[in-house]
């Protein structure tokens, strides 16, 4: 029972994380159809990009109080994910929009070693240990389940800005322009929205929401490196697909249930397979829900586009 | 071979038959050329027709056929891996090398079979996603599987693999022709490699102008127009994957047996990258394109070994990029600028109806 408990909380702190990143995905997707690969190591950049402010000011100002520094070093960490994002789509994505379909998709895979090269040469190969500026030290809620300050804090920061988010999206004027985008470029753009405009604002968008999910996602497992987005980055795809590609309450829901089925199955796969497997496999999970998803239900758990755009 | 004729610069156009003639005593003469710089180059030159045939492959796939696949080296690994347990002592088994790489290519055929059920419906996005996904599973059963029960070796890989064995004739030693005359082990590789290579070459030829190329080609530029002529799209992206995943298989039992160890590290997402952008930057659905890209980026490492370690010495007094970086660099950056900049490649792929006797040919069979 307490390992239940224990890999549900597990499940929920990294699904959220995984939602934060899908819904960059799905935001992206759900108005251009490109899959921006990149976004997965726009979050690494956060997370070093973090990891070298909070390196900074600890030498500058040794005494400083953790949650500052925090505060600082995601104020350093999201404009520059920001101008990343910004950048990728001012000088690759726009001039391939009306290109064929596989241009756009080889440059993101390209942008996507590119920035992970840029980020060795920056940070080196080198497994950075990254801070713990939050309390580490497990909280015992229940007898035998573990929960500690930074899982609380990843869970309820990421509740807020997926709330924060879906304000914008629904109640302002630029979500509106948004999602007038998303339907139908031509004629969001003969109604007045500047498309141009409202896409570098969503390629914007979903590269802050990246640059928290890195901080997170580094806080939570205490190491930074140049490859760590790439995973991060599948996942969350997967679970945009899961969720129904192009709706953001549907990121949110397949990053959470992909969370919980991977550290659920981690959990549980040696009883599972009488120890044929362990938990070095968990990372094929999200492969085989993306792989079901696909097959039977391509639209998603909550998707009404269609896969298939022909 | 036209196409690679006409891609001869300057002599193509004029002199179509000496520039054929050119070429083809440059691929007979290139390991007598590369002996003068050492006898690791001509290993490379054998590791380059490798990487061609991987090249023609994943051409086949993405050129032709218009499917993204990123975990194209899953296929080479399913074919290394193959002729590793069939052949080598980790299960004491030794199977004749003609035995093993048709077991080799049908496995990674049937690999790509299943790989592409799944899909069958899916837009070009979708697919890019799920065989790089398909290609880490792979790659993560290959590091694990040697518990509890030791199948792959886990990450040290698999040593001692036979070599490939030609009815007698083993590639690995060098051929004694007279007392003090033997032609070296890696010579004879990459004759063997080559006529595989050239063999490909025939055979994708052949293929392109097919009613399946054709097919292939309708499909990959408007697949809704191909369905509505009565192309059956399901099948034929089935064909050109488990395709593709063939090529890549005896590719893999080449490998394996060429260089006598296989292990997970050979086959990261990095390398199927790589065989991509050799195609990408040759030129999608062009044969000479992907043989000219997969020549031009698998010397790219050694190259840069070579002239960037030193001339970084000179110019900056100490090494910046090592020549591994600075691959990754070059080849994401090609990438990019190659979709934007030369979005059809260096050899763009011609027209369709570039030669309409061909068509009329194979039509009139």
């Amino acid at each position: 029972m307490e390992t239940l408990i224990q890999q549900i909380l597990n499940g929920l702190v990294i699904g959220s994380v995984y939602a934060l990143i899908a819904l960059g995905y799905t935001m992206v997707y759900g108005i251009l159809g490109l899959i921006n690969f990149a976004h997965g190591d726009v979050l690494m950049v956060g997370a070093l990009t973090a990891l070298q402010t909070m390196m900074f000011l600890m030498g500058v100002a040794p005494g400083m109080s953790p949650i500052a520094m925090l505060t600082i070093a995601l104020m350093v960490a999201i404009p520059v994910c920001m101008m990343i994002g910004f950048t990728m789509e001012r000088l690759a994505y726009r001039r391939l929009r009306n290109a064929p379909r596989l241009a756009p998709l080889i440059t993101a895979i390209g942008m996507s070693f590119l920035l992970q090269t840029l980020a060795m040469i920056i940070w080196g190969r080198n497994y950075h240990t990254f801070p713990q500026l939050i309390s580490t030290t497990p909280m015992q809620p229940i007898e035998g389940v573990f929960v500690t300050p930074v899982q609380i804090f990843i869970i309820i920061a990421s509740a807020l800005i997926m709330i924060g988010l879906s304000l914008l999206v629904n109640k302002t004027r630029i979500g509106r322009a948004m999602r007038a985008t998303a339907e139908n470029h031509r004629v969001a753009s003969l109604m007045g929205v500047d498309t141009n405009a409202v896409i570098a604002f969503t390629f914007v968008i979903g590269a802050a929401l990246a640059a928290v999910a890195g901080v997170m996602f580094a806080s939570n497992y205490g190491i930074a490196h140049y490859g760590m987005g790439f995973m991060p980055g599948l996942k969350a795809f997967t679970a945009a697909v899961l969720g129904g590609i192009g709706n953001l309450g549907g990121a949110m829901l397949g990053g959470i249930v992909l969370g919980l089925v991977e550290s659920l199955g981690a959990g549980y796969i040696e009883h599972m397979t009488f120890g044929f497997l362990n938990s070095s496999y968990q990372d094929i999970f999200a492969f085989i829900i993306l792989g079901l998803v696909l097959i039977f239900k391509p639209t998603g758990l909550l998707g009404e586009r269609v896969s298939d755009r022909a | 071979m036209n196409e690679l004729v006409s891609a001869v610069p300057w002599l193509g156009k004029r002199n179509p038959m000496a520039a054929r003639w050119l070429i083809i005593i440059l691929a007979i003469a290139a390991p007598m050329v590369a002996m003068l710089f050492g006898r690791s180059w001509v290993r490379i030159l054998d590791f380059a027709l490798l990487y061609m045939m991987l090249a023609l492959g994943l051409n086949l796939v993405v050129g032709f056929a218009g499917l993204l696949d990123l975990g194209y080296i899953a296929f080479y690994a399913v074919g290394a891996y193959t002729f590793a347990f069939l052949a080598s002592p980790h299960f004491d088994v030794h199977l004749p090398f003609w035995v093993v790489l048709p077991l080799g290519a049908a496995f990674a055929g049937m690999a790509g079979i299943m790989l592409g059920f799944p899909v069958l419906r899916l837009r070009g996005d979708y697919l890019a996603i799920v065989t790089l996904g398909f290609g880490e599973i792979i790659r993560i059963f290959m590091n694990n599987l040697n518990y509890p029960i030791n199948i792959t070796n886990g990450p040290q890989g698999i040593n001692g693999l036979d070599s490939i064995n030609l009815f007698g004739w083993d590639l690995a030693r060098n051929l004694q022709v007279t007392e003090d005359f033997s032609i070296n082990s890696l010579f004879l590789y990459y004759y063997f490699f080559l006529a595989c290579v050239v063999g490909s070459i025939i055979f994708i030829q052949r293929l392109q102008i097919s009613r399946i190329g054709r097919a292939w080609a309708a499909m990959r530029d408007d697949e809704l127009a191909a369905k509505a002529i009565g192309i059956n799209t399901r099948n034929l992206k089935l064909l050109a994957f488990s395709m593709g995943a063939t090529f890549g298989g005896v590719a893999g039992c080449l490998f394996g047996a060429f260089q006598g160890f296989v292990s997970p590290e050979s086959f990261s997402l990095m390398e199927s990258i790589a065989v991509l952008t050799m195609v990408v930057f040759g030129g999608m659905g062009n044969i000479a394109g992907a043989i000219v890209g997969a020549f031009a980026l698998a010397l790219l490492p050694e190259v840069l070994r070579d002239v960037a370690v030193p001339l970084q010495q000179t110019l900056f007094g100490h090494v910046l990029l090592d020549p591994e970086v600075l691959r990754m660099l070059l080849l994401s950056l090609a990438m990019i600028l190659m979709m934007l900049l030369r979005p059809a490649g260096l050899i763009p792929a011609r027209a369709r109806y570039a030669h309409p006797e061909n068509l009329h040919r194979s039509a009139a069979k």
